[in-house]
C-alpha cells in the first residue's frame, strides 16, 4: 500500500497579517467580554434564586429547641435539627446481639407474617395498575400521535387527557379514589393506573410518532380502515419498545404502590402510618429495609428480562 | 395481477413462521397468557373489584368531577396568598433540592467513572452505593427529615437532595464515561496536570450533558414536590390534601389545575433555556 502526499503549498508572506492579527485579538476580546458577562448575569440569577428558595425553604428560620436542662433557647434549625435526625435513626435501628441474634431478628421483624401478605399485595397492585396503564396508554396513543390521530380534535383532546392524568401525582389520585371507593387496595389500582395510563400514553405516543409510514399507507393502499392501518401498520412496529417502557413502569409503579397505602389505598405503606401512630420505631428500619430489598429485586429482574427483549430483536 | 398459488407456496417456503408458529411456542404463549389471566382474576378477587362496589364508586367520582366546573376562585387576596406561597414553596423545594443533590453528586460522580477511578472493586462498589440511594424512596425521606426539622419545606429539600444524589451521581458519571479522550490527551500532551486534563479535556464535554440533566431533574422534582406535603414536608400539596380532607373538592380541583398549570409553565421553560443554553445537544461524540 501507498500512500500519496500532497505537497504543501508554499509559504507566503500575507501583506495583511497584521492587521487581520488586530482584528482577531479585537474580537477575542469582545467575545471574552461577553462571555463574563453573561457569567455574571448567570451567576447573579442563580445566586438570587438560591438566596430566595433558601428564605422560603426555612433554611434561615430559628426554632427553638429544649436544652439538656429543660430550658427553651433559640437556635438556627440546621444546627438544631441534625442531632435529633442522628437520634431518630439510632431510635429506629434494632439491637441486634451477637449470642441472641436469631431471637432479636426475630424480635425485629415480629409481624413477618403482615408485613409479607401486605408486600403481596404491593406487587400485585402494581402488576394490575401497569396493565390497566398498558391498555389505557396503549389504546389512547395513537390518537395522541401526530402522524396517526384521526383528526385535529381528537388529537388535542387525547393529549389534554394524558397530560391532566400524568401531571396529577399518583398519590393525588389514590387521595380521590379512596374517597369515592373506599380505603383499601382498589384505590391504589386505580390511583396508580390512571397516573401509569398518561405517563406511558406519552411514551408511546412518541414512539409511534417515530414510525415508519410505509407500512400503513400498504394497509391503506389494500383498503384498510383507520383500525387496520393501525393493527396491522403501526402496532408491530412498535411492539418492541412498548414492552420495554412497561418493564420500566412496572418497576416505577412497585415504588408508587409500597408507598401508597401511606393515605389508605393499600399495599405496605398504610404500616408505616401504623408503626409511626404506634411508636414501633424500629419497625420503620424493618419496612424500609423490606422495600428496599423488593424495589432492587424487581428492578434487577426487569433488567435482565428488558436485556432478554432487546437480544431477541436482533435474532433473525 | 393476482397472486398465484406458486406465489403463495414460495412464500411459504421462505418465511415459514409468518404463516405458521411452531407448537411449542404456541404453547408457550398460550400458557403466558392463561398465567396473565389468571393472574387477573385472581387479581380482582382479592381486592374485591366487585360490580356494585365499582357502580357506587364511580358515582361518587361523577359527583367529585362535577365539582371542576364552575372552578372555584378564591375571593380574597389572603386566601389566595396562601395558595401562592404553596406554589412557591414547591417550586424552592425542587428548585434547592436539585441544586444540594447536585452538588453532593457531582465529586461522587468522579468516583464512579470508568475512565477517572481506575480501581475497579471501589468504583463497582460506588456504583452500588447511589443504586441504594436511589432505591429510597423520596415520601419516606421526608417522613424521616420532618422528625428531625419539624413540618416545613426543609424536610422536603432535604428529601428530594438526598433521594436526588443517586440519580445525579450515576447519570453524571455516565456523561463522563461518554466523553472523548481526545481533548483529555490534548492536555496531558501539552503538559497539563490530571486536574487540568479533568478542567479543561472533560469538563467542556460534559458540562452541556449535565445542564440538561438538571434541568430534566427538576422538572420532575417540581412535579415530586408537589406531593411532599401530604406527608407534611411543605408545598402545595399539604394544601390540597388539606382540602381534599375537609371535602372542599372545588378548591382542591382549582389547586390541582394550578399545580397543573405551572408544571407545564416550568417544562415550557425549561426547554427555552435548554435551548439557549445548549442548542441542539446530540450526545457526546
Amino acid at each position: 500500500m501507498t500512500f500519496t502526499v500532497a505537497p504543501m503549498p508554499p509559504l507566503t508572506v500575507d501583506a495583511a497579517a497584521p492587521n487581520r492579527l488586530t482584528q482577531f485579538e479585537l474580537d477575542f476580546a469582545t467575545k471574552r467580554r461577553q462571555a463574563r458577562r453573561n457569567w455574571a448575569i448567570g451567576t447573579l440569577v442563580l445566586v438570587s434564586l438560591f438566596a430566595f428558595s433558601a428564605w422560603i425553604g426555612d433554611f434561615f428560620k430559628i426554632t427553638q429547641v429544649t436544652m439538656p436542662d429543660g430550658a427553651r433557647e433559640w437556635r438556627w434549625i440546621i444546627p438544631a435539627g441534625l442531632p435529633r435526625l442522628g437520634e431518630y435513626v439510632s431510635q429506629t435501628l434494632p439491637t441486634l446481639r451477637w449470642d441472641s441474634f436469631w431471637s432479636d431478628f426475630g424480635a425485629w421483624f415480629w409481624r413477618w407474617k403482615t408485613w409479607l401478605e401486605l408486600l403481596w399485595e404491593t406487587v400485585l397492585i402494581a402488576f394490575m395498575a401497569t396493565t390497566f396503564g398498558v391498555v389505557g396508554g396503549f389504546l389512547l396513543s395513537f390518537p395522541a400521535a401526530r402522524n396517526l390521530s384521526p383528526n385535529k380534535w381528537v388529537l388535542w383532546l387525547t393529549r389534554r387527557l394524558l397530560e391532566i392524568t400524568r401531571t396529577v401525582p399518583d398519590i393525588v389520585w389514590a387521595l380521590i379514589f379512596v374517597f369515592c371507593f373506599s380505603v383499601g387496595p382498589l384505590a391504589g389500582v386505580l390511583a396508580i393506573g390512571t397516573h401509569a395510563c398518561g405517563a406511558l400514553g406519552k411514551l408511546y405516543s412518541e414512539v409511534n410518532e417515530n414510525i415508519d409510514m410505509r407500512p400503513l399507507e400498504g394497509v391503506k393502499a389494500a383498503g384498510g380502515t383507520w383500525f387496520d392501518q393501525i393493527r396491522y401498520g403501526a402496532v408491530p412496529q412498535v411492539l418492541p419498545n412498548i414492552i420495554s417502557y412497561t418493564l420500566l413502569r412496572f418497576e416505577i409503579n412497585v415504588r408508587s404502590s409500597s408507598i401508597i397505602g401511606y393515605v389508605g389505598a393499600g399495599g405496605l405503606g398504610q404500616e408505616f402510618r401504623t408503626a409511626m401512630s404506634f411508636q414501633e420505631y424500629t419497625d420503620l428500619s424493618a419496612l424500609f429495609l423490606i422495600i428496599l430489598a423488593t424495589v432492587i429485586v424487581i428492578d434487577y429482574g426487569s433488567e435482565k428480562l428488558r436485556h432478554k427483549m432487546i437480544g431477541m430483536e436482533d435474532r433473525p | 395481477m393476482s397472486l398465484t398459488h406458486a406465489q403463495i407456496e414460495q412464500a411459504r417456503a421462505r418465511v415459514p413462521r409468518a404463516f405458521h408458529l411452531p407448537l411449542a411456542l404456541r404453547l408457550r404463549r398460550i400458557a403466558l397468557w392463561t398465567l396473565f389471566a389468571g393472574l387477573m382474576l385472581y387479581c380482582l378477587w382479592v381486592f374485591n373489584f366487585s360490580p356494585t362496589r365499582i357502580w357506587i364508586g364511580l358515582g361518587r367520582l361523577g359527583d367529585v368531577l362535577g365539582f371542576m366546573f364552575p372552578p372555584y376562585i378564591w375571593k380574597s387576596w389572603t386566601e389566595f396568598s396562601e395558595i401562592l406561597k404553596g406554589l412557591g414553596e414547591t417550586l424552592s423545594i425542587a428548585f434547592m433540592g436539585t441544586l444540594l443533590g447536585a452538588v453532593v453528586a457531582f465529586p461522587l460522580s468522579f468516583l464512579g467513572a470508568k475512565n477517572i477511578n481506575r480501581l475497579n472493586g471501589l468504583r463497582l462498589g460506588v456504583r452500588r452505593g447511589y443504586d441504594i440511594i436511589r432505591a429510597f424512596e423520596t415520601l419516606i425521606l421526608a417522613l424521616i427529615f420532618i422528625r428531625a426539622f419539624g413540618l416545613g419545606p426543609l424536610a422536603g429539600i432535604l428529601a428530594i437532595a438526598v433521594s436526588e444524589v443517586g440519580t445525579f451521581a450515576k447519570l453524571f458519571s455516565e456523561a463522563i464515561e461518554n466523553t472523548s479522550t481526545k481533548p483529555i490527551d490534548g492536555v496531558k500532551a501539552s503538559g497539563g496536570t490530571r486536574f487540568q486534563q479533568i478542567r479543561f479535556g472533560i469538563a467542556p464535554q460534559v458540562n452541556p450533558v449535565i445542564l440538561s440533566i438538571l434541568l430534566y431533574n427538576f422538572e420532575s422534582n417540581v412535579r415530586s414536590g408537589t406531593i411532599l406535603g401530604i406527608v407534611g414536608a411543605g408545598g402545595i400539596g399539604f394544601l390540597l390534601s388539606d382540602r381534599i380532607s375537609a371535602y372542599k373538592w372545588d378548591e382542591a380541583w382549582s389547586i390541582i389545575f394550578l399545580i397543573i398549570a405551572m408544571v407545564y409553565v416550568i417544562d415550557h421553560l425549561s426547554g427555552i433555556i435548554r435551548a439557549r443554553i445548549i442548542g441542539d445537544w446530540e450526545g457526546t461524540k
